[in-house]
């Protein structure tokens, strides 16, 4: 990386200077500056409202960027280590997705785990891949799904020798890593492309006593979410290319499905963020860890809940372990992870990333002080004296194998019919079906439907997780294949 | 020359006092702290913007927070103090001679060293040797507090600053855990009149009446203070502030009180 050169920052510098020139707009947004809302400045600011611009020559296209924007681009692309980058609007959602349309095309297979975020699925629905799902061991203490093994993974590259590519999320949302140097190699000796999900993952870049970035390890693409660790604005979100994939074919698949009016708001925020990360990034990511740890052993001391960290490293299916993530095991007082979420945000005014079966997972950064920290473990020892139960026989968010019978796509547009929950099972699933957050799918287009999910469901709906993704709101009945 | 010291009450009120010269400034890891010498109140302290206290009234806050609990609770021996860093109300509890130990946990040690150096009158408070200063966040001393206290006394600053988690519902959880099964927990509640902070001011009130079986407020007029008016959370397990008020007890001691 040249520092040197991380200091500039093109776009934000070019909505700078022009905004100097005070030009006239008989060009969209309508807003113009946002005279014709005065609401919305109110709200957002005249700075904000002014600098919501189109595209135009002296601030470049996103579609097909040849000045400011492409230097940026450059430059992300060199602080993350990576051949290319590309400023993405559409969330880390639209990352996601670029990457499996560009490697995938209909009736082509794709290894990857069952705990993936629904982007994937959707996106399988779109191209109509196949997807080969790659055993994930769980921890059955705390309920979660760990990493990929090596083994596993070579196990499902066997036996699928035509699959395209592989997919890994790493690190996981409770910041689970897998040898992901190791998996790209079996998968790059076997011509299959390697596919990251690095959405938890931004940080990797910027601090060497981290787990290994999807870059480093010499994957293909990787999908990061620079405004989750990264701090740009929402929504905003980078992915980045290896040496040996065709950047310029991956910015056609881009444009695909991306707007033609990205947003400058969102842009420049990508541009700051990565001169931060590359300017003080390691400095900040060391402080967060510290912060993370430090709430880790104070969470630890209360006693009942647990917060793990690298003890679970195991060389295998947790290869490495992301401290920056505060993950914690709520079973332990008696309730689920879902009811401590909600308490902390009803009864303590603290508001979380989420709460699952049995984890909540609070998102540390650099905007938190040790103050908040306080606070939060506050809040936790205080609801372990309120509300903990001595009842630990609690169902602990097992993660079920699925059978897969069609193709995503196939299942989705297939002729379905509704029925009643308790009516499904043996049926063949026509919809996604999934707690969120997280957003990782207990059911997809494609999928067998049995008991066990049934019940995941029902216990997971009467502990109060939102489930989405269905024709019902209520998820009362599901979407499956008519016989 | 005429410099006025500022404090914004609302975003439409602001209280304005004549500085004749500025003592000190500086910018703690907790905040921004200001000593100013002005004619009617004398010393002042301010805290990001907001006057603290000043010499010609901190007699009323202190007073209130301590003689008000110790004239109702028979034997109070343990004492814990959050915030408290200018030492005003440890000055106060230090007349008591049954009081055998008195925590000050107090994060921020530029505001004990310039309470020390500016206000050495207020601070004397600490040099009395049952007083231990400890510099740490509150809440996590508390964490590690149980069935310990007969009294504690919330001297933070601002509900909405960097003591914003002392004004909390799972501070006052946890202060209910350190108290003894007869303690007394007294806090400052702000200000009542304008609407953000009277909202605060209720919230307060509702998280302590869910942690304490008896939970009452009483008020008192501070010059200083937004809107001059001030009010105080009086949050017991056991005594009542009325029914249990003994006068001929406290007033046996022969405390000298100003307010």
């Amino acid at each position: 990386m040249d520092k040197n050169r991380q200091k500039s920052a093109p776009v934000y510098e070019a909505l700078l200077s022009f905004k100097k020139k005070r030009v006239v707009p008989f060009d969209v947004p309508g807003h113009k500056r946002g005279r014709g809302n005065p609401e919305l400045v109110e709200l957002l600011g005249e700075k904000c409202v002014g600098l919501d611009v189109n595209s135009m020559k002296p601030l470049d296209n996103l579609g097909h960027p040849v000045s400011v924007i492409r230097e940026a681009e450059e430059l992300t692309a060199d602080a993350f280590g990576a051949a290319h980058a590309f400023l993405m609007v559409n969330g880390t959602t639209s990352a996601v997705q670029s990457m499996i349309l560009a490697v995938c095309k209909a009736g082509d297979k794709i290894i990857l785990p069952r705990n993936i975020h629904k982007s994937v699925i959707n996106a399988l629905v779109l191209c109509g891949g196949i997807p080969i799902y790659v055993d994930v061991e769980v921890d059955h203490r705390i309920g979660i799904a760990l990493g990929v093994t090596v083994e596993d993974m070579k196990k499902a590259m066997d036996e699928n020798p035509d699959a395209v590519a592989i997919f890994i999320n790493n690190p996981t949302y409770y910041g689970i890593c897998s040898n992901l140097a190791e998996l790209t190699k079996l998968a790059h000796e076997r011509k299959m492309k390697v596919l990251v999900d690095e959405v938890h993952g931004t940080h990797l870049y910027f601090d060497e006593e981290l787990p290994m970035s999807a870059m480093e390890a010499g994957a293909d693409l990787a999908a990061v979410s620079m405004h989750k660790s990264g701090g740009s604005l929402t929504q905003s979100s980078i992915l980045l290319c290896g040496e040996n994939f065709d950047a310029e074919y991956m910015r056609q698949i881009i444009n695909l499905t991306q707007t033609t009016s990205a947003s400058y708001l969102l842009m420049s925020s990508l541009d700051i963020s990565r001169r931060n990360l590359a300017l003080r990034g390691s400095e900040s990511f060391v402080k967060v860890a510290k912060m993370a740890e430090y709430a880790r052993s104070e969470i630890n001391a209360i006693g009942g809940y647990y917060a793990y960290g690298k003890e679970l490293i195991n060389g295998n299916s947790v290869y490495n372990f992301d401290v920056t993530k505060l993950s914690i095991f709520t079973q332990g007082i008696g309730l689920t992870g879902i009811e401590v979420y909600d308490l902390l945000r009803d009864e303590y005014d603290i508001q979380i990333e989420f709460g699952d079966i049995g984890n909540i997972l609070a998102y540390i950064s650099i905007g938190d002080r040790i103050q908040d920290i306080e606070r939060l473990v506050g809040a936790l020892e205080d609801i372990k004296r309120v509300y903990g139960k001595s009842d630990r026989d609690q169902f602990c968010g097992d993660f079920i194998q699925p059978e897969v019978v069609l193709s995503p796509q196939k299942a989705f547009y297939s002729d379905k019919e509704q029925v009643p929950l308790d009516e499904t099972d043996g049926r063949i699933c026509g919809e996604l079906v999934m707690c969120y957050p997280p957003g990782i799918p207990i059911l997809t287009p494609g999928e067998r439907i049995t008991r066990d999910i049934i019940e995941y469901i029902k216990y997971a709906k009467e502990k109060g997780c939102s489930l989405q993704g269905t024709l019902d709101p209520e998820v009362n009945k599901i979407s499956v294949i008519k016989q | 020359m005429s410099i006025w010291f500022e404090q914004m009450d609302t975003d439409n009120v602001k209280t304005a006092v004549r500085v004749e010269k500025q003592l000190f400034g500086g910018e703690s890891d907790y905040q921004r702290i200001e000593v100013f010498q002005s004619k009617e109140f004398g010393k002042m302290i301010v805290l990001d913007g907001e006057i603290i206290f000043s010499e010609a009234d901190e007699f009323i806050y202190n007073e209130m927070v301590v003689h008000v609990p110790m004239a109702v609770h028979p034997n109070v021996k343990n004492v814990l103090i959050i915030g408290g860093g200018d030492g005003g109300v440890a000055k106060n509890l230090i007349e008591y001679g049954e009081i055998e130990h008195i925590d000050v946990v107090e994060p921020d040690e530029m505001f004990i060293q310039v309470s020390r150096e500016f206000f050495p009158e207020t601070a004397k408070g600490f040099d009395d040797p049952r007083v231990e200063i400890h510099n740490m966040d509150g809440l996590r001393f508390l964490r590690r507090c149980i069935d310990k206290y007969d009294l504690i006394i919330n001297d933070s600053t601002d509900p909405f600053g960097h003591t914003e988690g002392l004004f909390t519902k799972e501070f006052y959880g946890i202060c209910s855990r350190a108290l003894r099964e007869d303690g007394i927990m007294v806090s400052q509640h702000g200000t009542p009149f304008y609407d953000e902070d009277e909202a605060a001011f209720r919230a307060m009130h509702r998280k302590v009446y869910k942690c304490f079986p008896i939970s009452r407020v009483y008020q008192a007029a501070i010059p200083t203070c937004p809107s001059g008016y001030w009010m105080f959370g009086f949050a017991s397990k056991k005594y009542h502030p009325l029914i249990d008020f003994n006068p001929v007890r406290w007033k046996a001691r022969g405390i000298k009180t100003w307010y």
